[in-house]
């Protein structure tokens, strides 16, 4: 049964063919084809139990043209010689029936170094291996009263892009996932992984992880809201620093006066580190962009002060500098985008944040973030699955989730310790962040 | 492709599926954006494919390809059985779709002009006409407008005999005006945030929206807004734009109602509800003022259809009537549950998901009263108009908003402009203190494109019909 469930994607080979048959056939001084395959299956449970499971097999053919200064994209999910004309067609028409405008430049070749991002064991995982999984997370849940939910998925595909001045990349890459909620009468835990290698997530860990925190967060009382010292975990960092990546550090974002990054100037605590680097294997690497440009490490924030920012082909060139490899595709006004993030560790273990802290809160996890004023970097969201009193020192007990309203920069300058270790957060929409756990001055939690 | 779905209905059959369905669409889909008075993007993405869902052993299994062939149609069929057995190791209850559906026919959005024959020249223009509108005003840092048009094939055929054809529609356009300060950041859009207002409907949607008229006084208002009062902290008086109010429909009705949440079946992603079955008939959500229903039929509606992906047909059902709880959004299976029958509400983003239950058009119904007699009954208020961010918790209880645009309410007149606007509360605490929603004349169908739900994600269309509404005594000026 096991080779029936191996994914099915095209060879290296005929992607190269199609992509050279199709900027050859094009009639635009410049043509950009994007080919994106993958095969990806998930399985989902709720109350102890699978109640959907899924899997999908297709391939993405995205083309621009560039002719007489002006533009065309379209795509298409076939891959075949039909598809190839047809979507070639589509773009060339839109190209000639609009005004010249500006055109994002297309790079030259250049040389991308090769990162690992494949596992067969992940290409090659089963329904009854997804099953089994979940089946440890829900008889662990059901032994001990509690009911268990959550998504576990694995899947493969290969990314190529190629361009009429001679760019050609190729990568092939895997991503296994899960998460899980476990709820009792009166409250839940949760926990995620993700890795490259599905080998690499331990359901027993995962299990005792979520389970754990749901027999702790049960009978949460409310506290006050206010201004308290806290402990974000890593999943709650992963995703302000996401937020910083959304609002502020791409070159768009500064160019158009709407980012918090002021470069040169101290924007953050001392212990503050932030870059972007699609080539560190510790995260979920990629060699190129979507415009085929290779990645660069960019240090966004250095010791506290705004150090840098991550470009595309348009911002490198409006900038007169080159792309740092952060382009996202075609046609994009969104600018620039860091994927591959990084926060600089510490020294403290995770157990030890919550020493010293008279009063304060420990958060699992953020809920529903949104941006209620970029240029201040302020976010608003509710915590979720675990929000914990701290007294002197120690976590007492759990408290009802508490909306927060808060700058981010502002609860970075109050970083008092962050810890050794680091945890892997795969973004639930593109990329991943390699962070730890920190802890804060002050975070304004407004009801 | 009619040969097709039969292929995979006979398939699924032979290999032991108690039910299958099977999908197949195809998508095509034209995004236009002008920024700074420069056509920045024209794409034209098609998408086709199909989906097999089949119950074995009690259990789901759901697999699709993009492949569109007898070969490829076995190879996904083997997939979904395969996948269901799995399921069926680790399940709860089997399956119950209660009683069998065996809906036939076809149904079109119906449209005036086909947005896909208007010349891309006409549209490319408007965008730039309104453009222009934004850049004549000084102090407008950027200015952005879109448009949108989907077409949508979609066949449904089921071994229960259902065998529906469905041509869907819509058309979305907008604009926005930005306007920064080293320490502000202010827009103003127009009709809607979000990107566009989209509706299921032709050209004509587009061109009724007169979007080049609307350029000038969003620009003013953004940069007004740079130097604005900052929105009062207080309890006050809460007047919400038509728009504003869908939003909040959106998030403390529509999402809460889904029964397949309440269910627990989204808990490890976006939540549950805090609507539970034992409150059904018997909480008073809102005041005698509030009125919602789910209503498919809704002309204009991004909610509208012939047939949801079950193969149930469109319907107009109540969830909130004169303030009591009175219905869910529900699917076959978990309408069994109840002992209930599924109103419609199952859709899936493409052929490649499985359908899950979303909004459809879910309609504050309109009130008697009018924005400017809302205006002039308020003695200390904030009028908000248009969402500039959102947010709420997983049971859908404790929200909190804020709008682009504010005005101070000071004995019955509109005073000051303010910026950063915010508002917060909980949700059956809120619609309580709904006493006036405006009436029919100021009552408009609100399209929402970008509602996310499932795992793997997906992107429903939904619509909120609404008009301006007022509340008592809600925490306003959360941003200091």
């Amino acid at each position: 049964m096991k080779s029936m469930e191996v994914v099915r994607l095209s060879e290296e080979a005929e992607l190269k063919t199609f992509t050279r048959g199709l900027l050859e056939r094009s009639p635009a001084q410049q043509t950009e084809v994007m080919v994106t395959e993958w095969d990806s299956a998930l399985t989902r449970f709720a109350n102890n139990g699978i109640h959907q499971n899924v899997a999908e097999r297709n391939v993405s053919v995205r083309v621009r043209v560039v002719k007489d200064g002006k533009t065309g994209v379209a795509s298409i999910n076939q891959l075949n010689e039909t598809a190839a004309a047809d979507v070639l067609k589509r773009a060339v028409a839109i190209a000639d029936l609009q005004p010249r405008s500006e055109v994002v430049p297309m790079p030259d070749p250049a040389r991308a170094k090769p990162v690992e991002a494949w596992s067969d064991a992940t290409a090659a995982a089963t329904p009854e291996e997804r099953a089994d999984f979940v089946e440890t997370v829900c008889a662990k849940a059901g032994r001990v009263g509690l009911k268990a939910f959550g998504a576990f998925s694995t899947s493969a595909g290969q990314f190529a892009i190629a361009n009429s001045l001679g760019v050609y990349h190729h990568q092939r890459s895997t991503q296994a996932t899960v998460n899980s909620v476990v709820m009792g009468d009166a409250g839940s835990g949760y926990a995620d992984r993700g890795a490259i290698d599905v080998r690499e997530l331990d359901k027993d860990q995962l299990a005792e992880e979520v389970i754990d925190k749901a027999q702790r967060n049960q009978n949460a009382q409310p506290v006050e809201p206010g201004v308290y010292e806290v402990v974000l975990e890593e999943y709650a960092v992963a995703e302000m620093l996401e937020f910083m990546s959304f609002m502020g550090f791409g070159a768009l974002a500064v160019q158009e006066e709407r980012s918090f990054m002021r470069l040169g100037e101290k924007i953050t605590g001392d212990h503050v580190s932030i870059w972007d680097d699609g080539l560190d294997r510790t995260g979920i690497p990629s060699s190129f962009d979507f415009e085929g440009v290779p990645k660069q490490r960019v240090a966004l924030i250095t010791d506290g002060v705004a150090s840098g920012l991550v470009y595309d082909m348009q911002t490198a060139t409006r900038a007169g500098r080159q792309s740092t490899g952060h382009g996202l595709p075609a046609p994009n006004t969104e600018g620039p985008f860091a994927v591959n993030l990084f926060m600089k560790p510490g020294s403290a273990a995770k157990a030890d944040l919550v020493r010293d802290i008279k009063r304060g809160i420990w958060v699992t996890r953020f809920w529903y973030v949104r941006v209620v004023h970029p240029k201040a970097s302020i976010i608003t969201g509710m915590t979720r699955e675990g929000t914990f009193l701290i007294e002197n020192g120690r976590i007492t007990r759990p408290v009802k989730d508490l909306r927060f309203t808060q700058s981010i920069l502002e609860a970075l300058n109050g970083t008092l310790a962050l810890t050794a270790s680091t945890k892997l957060q795969v973004s639930e929409y593109l990329g991943a962040s390699r962070v730890p756990a920190v802890r804060l001055k002050a975070f304004d939690f407004t009801s | 492709m009619k040969d097709l779905a039969e292929a995979a209905l006979n398939a699924a059959q032979v290999k032991g599926a108690s039910y299958a369905d099977v999908r197949l669409d195809e998508h095509v889909t034209q995004d236009i954006i002008v920024k700074n008075g420069q056509l920045a993007a024209v794409s034209d993405d098609a998408s086709e494919g199909f989906g097999v869902r089949v119950i074995v052993d009690g259990a789901w299994g759901f697999a699709g390809s993009a492949r569109l062939d007898k070969a490829e149609v076995e190879q996904v069929v083997d997939r979904a059985i395969r996948i269901a057995r799995a399921s069926a190791r680790v399940r709860s209850a089997p399956v119950d779709l209660g009683p069998p559906v065996t809906s036939r026919g076809h149904y079109r959005t119906p449209i005036e002009r086909d947005p896909f024959a208007v010349p891309l020249t006409e549209k490319v223009d408007l965008l730039l006409r309104a453009d222009a509108a934004m850049g004549a005003v000084k102090g407008v840092t950027i200015r952005e407008g879109s448009m949108e048009f989907i077409r949508q094939a979609k066949l449904f055929a089921s071994t229960e005999g259902a065998f529906i054809e469905q041509e869907l529609f819509e058309s979305g356009a907008g604009i926005e005006a930005t306007a920064t300060s080293p320490d502000e950041v202010q827009n103003r859009s127009y009709p809607n945030s979000f990107g566009r207002h989209q509706g299921s409907s032709g050209y004509e949607y587009i061109t009724a929206l007169e979007l080049d008229r609307h350029g000038g006084r969003i620009a003013e208002e953004s940069v007004a807004l740079l130097t604005a009062p900052q929105c009062p902290s207080g309890v006050k008086t809460l007047i919400l734009d038509a728009s504003q109010t869908a939003l909040q429909i959106h998030e403390s009705c529509g999402h809460p109602t889904e029964l397949d949440r309440v269910f627990g079946m989204e808990a490890a992603y976006a939540g549950t509800s805090f609507m539970t079955p034992e409150k059904l008939n018997h909480l008073q959500y809102g005041s005698p003022k509030v009125t919602i229903t789910a209503d498919a039929l809704t002309p204009t509606g991004l909610g509208t259809f012939g047939w949801d992906d079950e193969g149930i047909p469109a319907q107009r059902t109540f969830l909130i009537k004169n303030g009591l709880f009175v219905g869910y959004l529900t699917s076959r299976e978990t309408a069994s549950v109840l002992g209930q029958q599924s109103n419609g509400t199952m859709r899936a983003d493409g052929w490649n998901r499985i359908p899950l239950i979303r909004m459809t058009n879910v309609n504050l119904e309109p009130g008697d009263s009018s924005l400017e007699q809302m205006i002039a009954e308020t003695k200390d208020g904030v009028y908000m108009e248009t969402n500039r961010s959102w947010s709420i918790d997983d049971k859908r209880l404790n929200f909190q908003f804020g709008t682009q645009l504010a005005f101070e309410i000071i004995d019955g007149k509109r005073g000051r402009m303010l910026k950063n606007a915010t508002y917060a509360g909980i949700t059956p605490e809120f619609w309580n203190s709904c006493d006036a929603v405006a009436g029919r004349p100021e009552w408009r169908v609100w399209g929402l494109a970008n509602c996310g739900k499932g795992q793997p994600p997906q992107v429903a269309h939904v619509a909120h019909g609404a008009a301006p509404a007022r509340f008592q005594h809600v925490k306003v000026g959360i941003l200091k």
